[in-house]
């Protein structure tokens, strides 16, 4: 049954091998790697496809053949023929297990090129498999089942593919075996697929019929579609322009990954080359610093370089002892990227924990590494209908537009024109987890019109003339664990003791500064950000700031311990245990969480997470009000 | 004039951005060794990539003591030549329990190996650890990400793995965490021996055909390769020309029958040939999703 469904024999070697096998290695040094992503469910016979190409190009060993022979028989849903699709299936008792599964990469080869497929499987988590896979493809398949034609998920995929900017786009109309060649059918769905297509900004396609379960133009042009003048699939795959070749046509471009220096007389810039190709004497700017000098060397350990490109991974040296360091980026003198701190850009969530607008993320883009705020969206994108709606946070697998902050300036260039410095992903801060892939458009013009006014009345002046030093005494714990009462002790305390201090209190700051917020994750964290802001201007007037908050979540204490001077920021973790806080009520708060009328209620139904290392720590349960806030007043003022 | 970069150039050139990123990353990273041809490519990436430094991390040897003496010379050479540490480890309770592939089956993999690959990171507390796997190794493998995260107790969490997009790779991680991090997951037997051609790289002999000293058993071909080798009555090892496809224990490494002398040959008897890589490797066959099984216990 195999023979009749196969062409080619399993495993029949190329000729040359057994005749010349230094011929044959000379040849195949020569190869080009492309690196592709299939788009498709297993109902589009994506599965079978990879096979077939797999199988074609005699990557299908004897010992995996009879293995696929066997299962064919037994689980495979060809009857008695070869289910290639069992060759890239192997994630099926995963998925039952519950395991995550991404993006699985297959490896074949021919002649011409290595191919990197990247293969996507499972319906669920599409978005995130499918732009992670995408992230790296210079090639997009978008399988359509022939019978079924233009279906939701085939706009879905065409969306993503062109979100994630990959310009060879292949539509492969599947399974024209079923429809008996017909070629009416076929133009009518390349047809509608056109019309689409333009609708998304997607100009150019290469429409193919083709049947991966028979073979038809996957690996050679068939015979059945005579009509059809294209390559075959492979053929296509082995002559499509790669992406890092069309990347040597733009201007140069290196991030420094890592400063080589083995000794004082060496000093070396390591990366890759996103684009663009170098020569010594070679002009450069360093970005962000830009300062400029020439190319000395591309050394590498056999020996210098005459020239390099983008795709290697390089070591250079520069004429003059210019400022360098990782993070920077080494770009064409004349020609470079621009550097900002605010952003528009599409970001695709990729965690179970929603966006938090405010929230500060780390936000890594080439080898820059940066603390990065993101704005409520302004929009989220429906990727079944590709509507915008309305969002106040992302979801797993949404994707929207919002802008952004960073806290330092990033040298960066919009996504379309280089993936290098427009892409970039988002890192919780606690949980240390990759949560959202974003791209950059454009920087927002207000990071350059803003300036810092310099003012000639210093918050030292203003701290001594009161004869003290600014603080934050920060106190956060569970609702009814008597943050108030002993704020407000500490703070007569510092009154008998001619300080000037200001008290900031949760519930009378939600009376008016925060009265527009809610008890909801994200304004919790806007509600914390508040208040570190006007923490900030008072400590400026050099005041001993005394803030009463539950400010549960550990990112936004830390970000306001950020935005504060070294020492300053005092954290006084009022520690009382939730059973203790419940059974005093003070505001009988807790009984209607309990009874379900207090949504979002800290330590009920939102959690808290307690200080890892707090200045103070102040145990409720030993200690009383009055010797907590001494406790407290005597570290501040020894 | 545009130049097309060469797939080899381009697996380069990823494979020397990832090491140079966990050099950049990590707090005290390692590269484990293991002598075979894909710790000799990962060896050699390293050294391009930090040239003319030497690599910025220690080699680590996780000893069985059970591999043929061929790979301990190789072992000893490429350190001396590469300026780099080399760290050797072996687990104590295994060799005070005199633990060998002969009597202990399984269980000699899961200590001078499982147990032992923990041990050491525990010991000298690395935080990140290179290793030569390969993703066309194995079909479990093919999904496995380059930078593969592991709990404070080494256990590969596959429900807490994070995507990798672009070339970003996110080595964040919370203290006692560390991660295995794979810069040739990209690459293909045949791309491995080809790199091996093409720069020259050394490998151990026993990767060519010699006569060498062997026993048949259980359909593998095992090279008596010391006096530790214990001979069954009636059992004369044959001098056979054989080479080996994947070096481990000897005791545990099945050799090829073969005339192939030079890497050329090597090389043309890997494409004719029709049964792929791992056969000669008994650890593979004790259980079906072995290596998955293994890689959750702390086994690369």
């Amino acid at each position: 049954m195999a023979a009749e469904m196969s062409p080619s024999p399993s495993y029949a070697a190329d000729a040359l091998i057994a005749q010349d096998i230094d011929a044959y290695l000379v040849k195949h040094q020569h190869k080009s790697l492309l690196r592709f992503i299939t788009c498709g469910s297993v109902d589009d016979g994506k599965s079978t496809l990879i096979g077939r190409l797999l199988y074609d190009s005699k990557m299908i060993f004897e010992d995996q053949l009879a293995t696929l022979e066997a299962d064919s028989k037994r689980v495979g849903t060809q009857g008695q023929e070869i289910d290639f699709a069992l060759l890239v299936d192997g994630l099926a008792a995963e998925r039952e297990q519950g395991i995550t599964i991404d993006v699985a990469y297959r490896f074949f080869a021919t002649d011409r090129r290595k191919f990197i497929v990247a293969d996507t499987p499972g319906h669920e988590q599409y978005t995130r498999n499918m732009v992670t896979g995408a992230s790296t493809a210079d090639l997009a398949v978008i399988l359509i089942d022939a019978r079924k034609g233009m279906l939701t998920q085939t706009r879905r995929h065409s969306y993503l593919c062109h979100l994630i900017g990959i310009r060879n786009i292949v539509l492969a109309v599947n399974k024209m075996d079923l429809i008996g060649y017909d070629r009416a059918r076929y133009e009518a769905i390349v047809g509608d697929y056109r019309a689409f297509a333009a609708s998304i900004g997607v100009t150019d396609f290469t429409p193919m019929p083709i049947s991966g379960f028979k073979g038809d133009n996957v690996t050679s042009v068939s015979a059945n579609t005579p009509w059809y003048c294209g390559p075959s699939l492979m053929a296509h795959l082995e002559t499509v322009e790669l992406d890092v070749t069309a990347d040597q046509a733009r201007p140069f471009r290196m991030p420094v990954q890592w400063v080589n220096r083995p000794n004082l007389d060496f000093r070396g810039f390591s990366g890759l080359i996103s684009s663009g190709s170098v020569k010594p004497g070679d002009s450069v700017r360093i970005l962000p610093s830009s300062k400029t000098t020439t190319v000395s060397r591309i050394v590498t350990l056999d020996g210098d370089l005459e020239e390099a490109v983008a795709g290697q991974s390089v070591t250079l040296t520069l004429a003059d002892e210019v400022d360098c360091s990782r993070g920077d980026v080494i770009s064409v003198a004349d020609a470079p990227p621009q550097a900002a701190d605010q952003f528009e850009a599409t970001l695709v969530w990729m965690a179970d924990e929603a966006l938090l607008p405010g929230r500060p993320y780390w936000l890594k883009l080439g080898a820059q590494t940066v603390t990065a705020r993101i704005q409520a969206p302004k929009y989220q994108v429906n990727i079944n209908t590709l509507e915008h709606t309305a969002a106040k946070t992302l979801e797993l697998n949404a994707i929207g537009v919002a802008n952004l902050s960073t806290d330092k300036t990033i040298v960066f260039e919009p996504y379309e024109a280089n993936r290098t410095l427009g892409g970039f992903i988002l890192i919780d801060k606690l949980t240390n987890a990759t949560v959202a892939a974003g791209m950059l458009h454009f920087s927002l013009r207000r990071a350059q019109n803003v300036h810092w006014q310099a003012l000639d009345v210093t918050r030292e002046h203003r701290a001594d003339l009161k004869n003290q030093k600014s603080a934050v005494l920060w106190f956060t714990g569970l609702s009814g664990a008597g943050k108030s009462t002993i704020a407000n002790l500490v703070e007569k305390r510092l009154l008998r003791m001619n300080r000037h201090t200001f008290l900031l209190d949760g519930d009378n700051v939600r009376h008016g500064l925060n009265k527009d917020l809610g008890f909801t994750d994200a304004d919790r964290v806007e509600n914390v950000r508040r208040v570190g802001e006007v923490a900030k201007l008072m400590t400026d007037a050099g005041l001993i700031v005394i803030t009463a908050f539950i400010s549960p979540f550990r990112a936004e204490r830390d970000m306001v311990r950020q935005m504060m001077a070294a020492g300053e920021f005092v954290e006084v973790h009022i520690d009382t245990p939730l059973s203790e806080a419940e059974a005093r009520d003070v505001k009988g708060l807790y009984k209607k969480a309990r009874s379900g009328q207090l949504k979002n209620f800290t330590g009920i139904d939102s959690p808290y997470e307690a200080p890892v290392s707090p200045e103070l720590r102040i145990d409720t349960t030993k200690l009383t009000p009055e010797q907590a806030a001494d406790l407290i007043v005597e570290y501040l003022i020894p | 004039m545009t130049r097309t970069l060469t797939h080899l150039q381009r697996l380069e050139a990823e494979s020397i951005h990832i090491m140079r990123e966990v050099a950049a990353e990590a707090e005290k990273p390692v590269m484990l060794y293991s002598v075979g041809k894909d710790s000799a490519v990962m060896l050699h990436l390293a050294r391009r990539a930090f040239h003319p430094s030497p690599p910025p991390f220690p080699l680590l040897h996780v000893d069985t003591t059970w591999k043929f003496r061929a790979m301990y010379e190789m072992r000893d050479r490429m350190a001396a030549e590469s300026g780099m540490d080399l760290l050797v480890y072996q687990n104590p309770e295994a060799r005070a329990r005199g633990i060998n592939p002969f009597d202990h089956g399984a269980l000699h993999t899961d200590m001078w190996k499982t147990e032992g690959l923990k041990q050491a990171l525990d010991k000298y507390g690395f935080d990140v650890a290179f290793g030569g796997a390969r993703r066309d190794e194995e079909k479990s493998r093919a999904k496995e990400r380059v930078f593969s995260f592991r709990s404070a107790n080494h256990r590969w969490d596959p429900k807490n793995q994070r995507p990798e997009l672009w070339s970003l790779y996110n080595a964040r991680k919370a203290r006692g965490e560390s991660i295995r991090v794979f810069p040739i997951s990209n690459w293909t037997e045949l791309d491995i021996w080809q790199y091996i051609h093409l720069e020259n790289i050394p490998i151990v002999p026993l990767y060519f055909a010699a006569l060498r000293p062997t026993v048949e058993r259980d359909g593998l071909i095992l090279m008596v390769d010391d006096d530790r080798f214990p001979l069954k009555p009636g059992e004369t090892p044959v001098e056979r020309s054989v080479r080996f496809r994947t070096l481990g224990c000897y005791p545990l490494t099945g050799a090829v029958e073969s005339q192939a002398a030079t890497l050329p040959e090597v090389i043309q008897e890997m494409l004719l040939t029709t049964t792929s890589e791992r056969q000669g490797r008994a650890i593979d066959h004790d259980q079906s999703a072995s290596m998955e099984k293994k890689k959750q216990e702390g086994y690369f």
